[in-house]
Formats: C-alpha cells, structure tokens, sequence
C-alpha cells in the first residue's frame, strides 16, 4: 500500500517506518531515508512534516540518515548520533537537543555532499511567481522574516539553501521547515495563533530551537525551479526605522559568494555560475526591527518585478 | 561480494543495476571514500548513459571535490617547491599526491586527505625552519604525541598551514625505525623519478613497495579498499611500462629492505579483491613458510574483512574484532613490546579523556577523505 502525504500514514505506521527501514521523504529533488526510534523525531515529523510527498521503499535515496543512542556510555548519558550513511559526523547530543539536532543534521547532508548546483547559505522565498534570495549571516533575522512571510502568504522555497542551477537565473526549490531561535520563537507564534510549531530544543549551542511549519502556500511542494529578480540581504536592528537600499552586485556577489556552501570546491564553475546569477538580480540591504513593516516593503518591491 | 567492488571491477555491469541496488552502491561508495573513483571509472568505461540521473549528481559532486583537490595540491606545489628548496631539499611526494601530480592510474578520481612528502632526515631541522617560515606549523600537539612522534616515528607531527588549512605530513623513511622492516633510505632516494622541476615521486618498485607497507603495516583500515585500489593500478602500470623485469626488480627490492611480507599480502588481496593479474610464481616466492604459514588463514580471515566497504549491507561477521586485531598488529609491527605494552596503555588513559566533538550548527567545508 502507498501513501501519498506523510499525513496519510498514521501514526503507527510513521513509527514503524521509522523504527523499521526508514521513512522515506521527499524534499525538494532529494530524497531522506530517516530511520530514528525517538519518540520527538516521530512527534516532530508529524507536526512538521505532514503536507511532504512520501517515497515507496524499493527505490533510491539520497541521503541515508540514522538518529539514535548507538553505544552503551550513550545510552546511559540519554545521547544520541547521528549518522549519514553509516558515518557519524558529530558528537553525541543530549536527548533534550534531539528535535533540532535531526533538522540541523538534514540540513547538513545536504550541505556537504550535492554540488550539481551552486549552493548560497541563504533563504529564498517566492512571490507571484518571483523568487527572492535571502543570504545573511547566522543572527542576521533571516529566518523570522522567512517565518513571517510564510504566515502572509509567501512560498517558502527553502530557509538554508539556495540551489542555483549553473548558468540559470532559478532556484530550486529545497523546502524544510524553517528554523526559530530564543525570541524569534514567541514573536511568530505571537503574530498566528494558528501557526505550527514542533518540538522546542533548549539550550542547544544557539539557544532555544524550534521549527516553523512553513509549507503554507499551495505550491509548496512543487519541484519546478523558480525565477530569481531579487536578492535582499536581512539585518534585523531592534528600534531601526525601516530601511530597504539598493546594494551593488559586486559586493552583494562577493558576499553571497563568502557565504556560499560550495562556492569555491566548483570553481570556475561557481564564478561563472554566480556571475550570471547575480547579473539578472536587483539586490538590497534591508535593515528592519518591525515584522510588519518589513513584510509590507517586500511585498510591495515584488509587486514592481511582478 | 560487496556490489561496489564488482562495478569498480566490471563497470559495464553499471547497466544492469536497478534503483534499490544503486541504493546501496552510493553508501558503500561514500563509506569508502571511493565515490569520485566509482565514477572515473564508470565514465572511463563509458557507461555513464547507464547511470541513473539521480546518481549520477552524487557521482559528479564528488568529482567536484576531487577536482578541487587536485587543484589545490597544484597550488601548494608553488609554495611548497620554493620552501623546501631554502633547506635544500627536492619536493619528494609521497602517496596520493605522488599519483596525481605523477598522473598515475590511482590518481583517477582519488581523494587525498594530506600531502604526504618524503625528506632526509639530516635535514629536517632545516626543513622545519624554512616550512615554518613560510606558514607551516604543528599547533597545539599533546607533548607525550610530540615525544611519541619524534622518537618512534618515521614522519614528524603533521603540520598545518595557517592561511591555506593545508595539512604536510613530513616523512624522513616509509616506515617507523623500529619496525620489522629495514628500510634503506639512500636507496629510495637514488631511484626517485623527477616529474617536474623540483618535484619527483619514487621509483616504481619503491612506490608498490611503500604501498604496500604502508597498507599492510598501518592499523587504519577506513581506507583500505582504496590503498588496495592504488596498489591494483600500480602494479598493472608498471608491468605495462617496465615488462616481465619489473616483478624481478620489485621482489629483489622487497627482499633488500625487508617487506616481501606486506609485498605478498598485496598481491594476494590485490588479486583475490581487484582481480590484478600477476604472475603466480611471484606470489609463490613471496608465499611466507614454515611457523609463518600457519597464520595465513587467519591474517586472511582479517584482511578480507578490511577490504569489505565498511557498511552493513556487505559487512562480514566479526568486522569489528578483525580490525581491533589489525590495529593491534599495527602497533605490534611498529615497535618492540617492551616500548609498545606502555604506549597503549597511555594511548587508552588519553582516549577516556572527554573528547571535543565537532557540531553540525556550523558550516562544513567538504567532506572527509
């Protein structure tokens, strides 16, 4: 029997599948097998995961993960590894870190291994058609402002990755939930009572972690790639009036490029790559502390390229 | 057969695969470090059509990184060649950078972790001051590892370079001084092969020879199916190049420094594994007698278990003790045990010690290899 939604599973099925061969998901154009007898991956999953295309078993998948206690010191301390394939990247994590560990995890899969396209450390959302490609740095309010964007009607096409098909001015869209540290937490569960949000990790090495439901829009899951005319580049400055500037494609380029996952293992490839990329965008410097406000600047500047 | 070593055998049987058994293939690739090699030689036999698309961006990506690799041991030679020339010494590469630069067949598709160089021991001390004046340094080393290093060891702690992240690993012999092996050092550097201005790799009995030994001798396994590859390319090119003479010169060398033994487990496992054709009597006169002979069975009952891609769809029963024993037997061919029994006990002290581990929040730069 075949699902077609992760949602459709139940919850019994979705803790076999887990526990047994692996769940098998579909993200974007990879597929994650994901094997985990945790019972917050399972809660996780369901929460956040419900509207993801399942892949039947029987076939390939990308990425081979496995999140568990292993040894017998781990299973004592409540530790748990995670595994790509059957290489174990990182250290033993509390049980406590598990939910954002998985996403980090996942994240980090993909990060390291795929290089058919060019990789930005970035989060790209859509708009009538029209992507925009959000680098910044870790802290940088990127994520929020995804979140928020979501919640008014934005695609999310990914809140870490944006992959650019050399010589394409597209994105590909490599949607997961989106990530929400400390504050950023109650400030979108505040703006949507409606708003889903998984399991809260604390204390993790950048505080307090959760997980925003964010495939919201109705081509969420549509793996078609999306053309890219903006590049924003998110500061969050608490009291800042809002500010949105045009910024040169030489440094937005050089920028995007430091902050890239795979920029400089392509090479010429990723200069050339990046060069046509950029040359296509309009690029800006947002400087924002009110959600609203910002959301509505953004809308209205998709609106002009609309 | 793990599915891997028969397509790395017989890439033409790439066409016959299906999707749940590529499924497998990717993983044991990964695990072995030899997914950039796999794809070599499938696009080598031209099979690449029968390569599903999803695999191959898996394929190619890891081409990427190797490419990138090749790359940047090109950029190290510029700063590496002037370097060493302040101490006097060529640039004598070793190992993977040595089948690269050299553009032997073990170079298609293989990843490197470090360059490995070779230099006389009479020099290292100038070698030291001219590697550190131009940026590379050993960081922060244990003072026991460092002691260890220096007294024990054939190689001097790996330095790092403080800009380029570039990782050299000295080595002033191919094996440790007190191992079983008596390794002539004059005589690897009189044969050494120039490859470039400044640049050379050993000749090739002495380049098997240090494949060899250096598979055979060490007790890190997590490559094993690739240093098996490497020793499978060699001897298949230079019985091309160097004729019937080359199996002659190469048993007499084994012999003039002492390591017809890791000699003849390459050839054994090269063939049994990798299907290497070499001529029987040079295994038969390399075949170990008397009290050695009785070991056969279980050094091959160990061996077979290094070269198994170490993943639990092809991995054998008892992998775990097989390479705990390797490891033992790595140490135990390094040093006497009268120097080995405290070595291991301080080694097992020092790994109780919490460990730093690594996070996944931060941005990695490629993968491990």
């Amino acid at each position: 029997m075949s699902y077609a939604r992760l949602a459709d599973l139940g919850s019994d099925a979705l803790g076999e599948q887990l526990s047994g061969d692996g769940l098998r998901l579909r993200v974007g154009p990879y597929c994650y097998a994901i094997q985990s007898p945790e019972a917050v991956v399972a809660r996780g999953l369901a929460t956040l995961y419900g509207d993801f295309p399942l892949v039947p078993a029987g076939g390939f998948a990308d990425f081979h993960v496995t999140f568990g206690p292993t040894g017998w010191r781990q299973r004592l301390r409540g530790q748990l590894d995670f595994f790509l394939d059957e290489r174990r990247p990182f250290g033993s994590v509390p049980r406590s870190q598990a939910y954002a560990f998985l996403e980090w995890g996942l994240n980090w899969c993909l990060s390291v291994t795929m290089n058919e396209y060019l990789k930005l450390h970035a989060a790209v959302v859509a708009k009538d058609g029209i992507a925009l490609v959000m680098p910044g740095l870790p802290g940088a309010g990127k994520s929020t402002l995804c979140a928020a964007l979501a919640l008014r009607g934005w695609r999310v096409l990914s809140d870490e990755h944006a992959l650019i098909p050399p010589g394409r001015r597209e994105v590909v869209p490599v949607y997961r939930p989106v990530s929400l540290k400390n504050a950023s937490i109650n400030v979108i569960r505040g703006r949507d009572a409606a708003a889903v949000i998984g399991p809260v990790s604390n204390d993790t090495h950048k505080g307090s972690v959760a997980h925003l439901k964010a495939d919201l829009h109705p081509d969420s899951h549509c793996r078609a790639p999306v053309a890219a005319r903006l590049m924003v580049f998110p500061e969050f400055q608490a009291g800042a009036p809002l500010e949105l500037r045009p910024k040169g494609r030489a440094e937005s380029f050089l920028f995007a490029a430091h902050h890239a996952f795979n920029y400089s293992l392509l090479r010429e490839a990723g200069f050339d790559a990046m060069c046509h990329f950029i040359d296509g965008l309009d690029c800006f410097d947002l400087r924002y502390s009110d959600l609203d406000a910002a959301v509505a600047r953004l809308d209205a500047l998709v609106g002009e390229f609309a | 057969m793990a599915l891997l070593v028969e397509l790395l055998r017989d890439p033409g049987c790439a066409a016959g695969l299906t999707p749940a058994q590529w499924d497998v293939v990717v993983p044991q690739a990964r695990q072995a470090h030899l997914l950039a090699t796999l794809a070599a030689r499938l696009w080598e036999a031209g099979v690449s059509g029968a390569v599903p698309p999803e695999v191959a961006r898996h394929l190619g990506s890891a081409v990427v990184l190797q490419r990138k690799q090749c790359q940047g041991l090109t950029y190290e030679l510029r700063h590496l060649v002037p370097a060493l020339a302040e101490a006097g010494e060529p640039l004598l590469l070793l190992k993977g950078a040595a089948y690269i630069v050299a553009a032997l067949p073990p170079a298609a598709g293989r990843l490197m972790s470090d360059i490995d160089i070779l230099v006389h021991a009479g020099s290292l001390p100038a070698v030291e001051a001219a590697l550190a004046a131009h940026g590379w340094s050993a960081g922060k080393i244990d003072p026991y590892n460092e002691r260890y290093y220096r007294q024990w060891m054939h190689e001097i702690p790996p330095l790092g370079h403080r800009d380029r992240r570039s990782t050299l690993d000295v080595h002033h012999s191919i094996l440790p001084p007190t191992s079983t092996g008596r390794i002539d050092v004059d005589a690897l550097w009189a044969q050494a092969v120039a490859i470039q201005p400044g640049v050379c790799v050993l000749g090739p009995e002495d380049m098997v020879l240090h494949s060899a030994a250096h598979l055979f001798h060490e007790g890190e396994f997590g490559h094993g199916l690739r240093d098996l590859l490497d020793l499978d390319g060699l001897l298949r090119h230079f019985a091309e190049q160097g004729g019937e003479g080359f199996y002659a010169r190469l048993t007499d060398r084994a012999r003039h420094m002492g390591l017809q033994r890791p000699l003849y487990y390459a050839c054994v496992h090269a063939t049994r594994v990798l299907g290497t054709p070499l001529p029987p009597a040079l295994v038969r006169g390399l075949r170990p007698r008397g009290l050695a002979a009785l070991k056969a069975p279980f050094m091959d009952f160990l061996f077979r278990r290094a070269f198994t891609p170490d993943h639990s769809s092809c991995r054998l029963p008892l992998t775990g003790f097989a390479l705990f024993c390797l490891y033992v037997r790595s140490h135990y061919l390094r040093m006497p045990l009268h120097l080995l029994l405290p070595h291991l006990l301080r080694k097992a002290w020092m790994d109780l010690r919490p460990e730093a581990a690594s996070t996944p929040g931060r941005k990695a730069a490629g993968q491990g290899g």
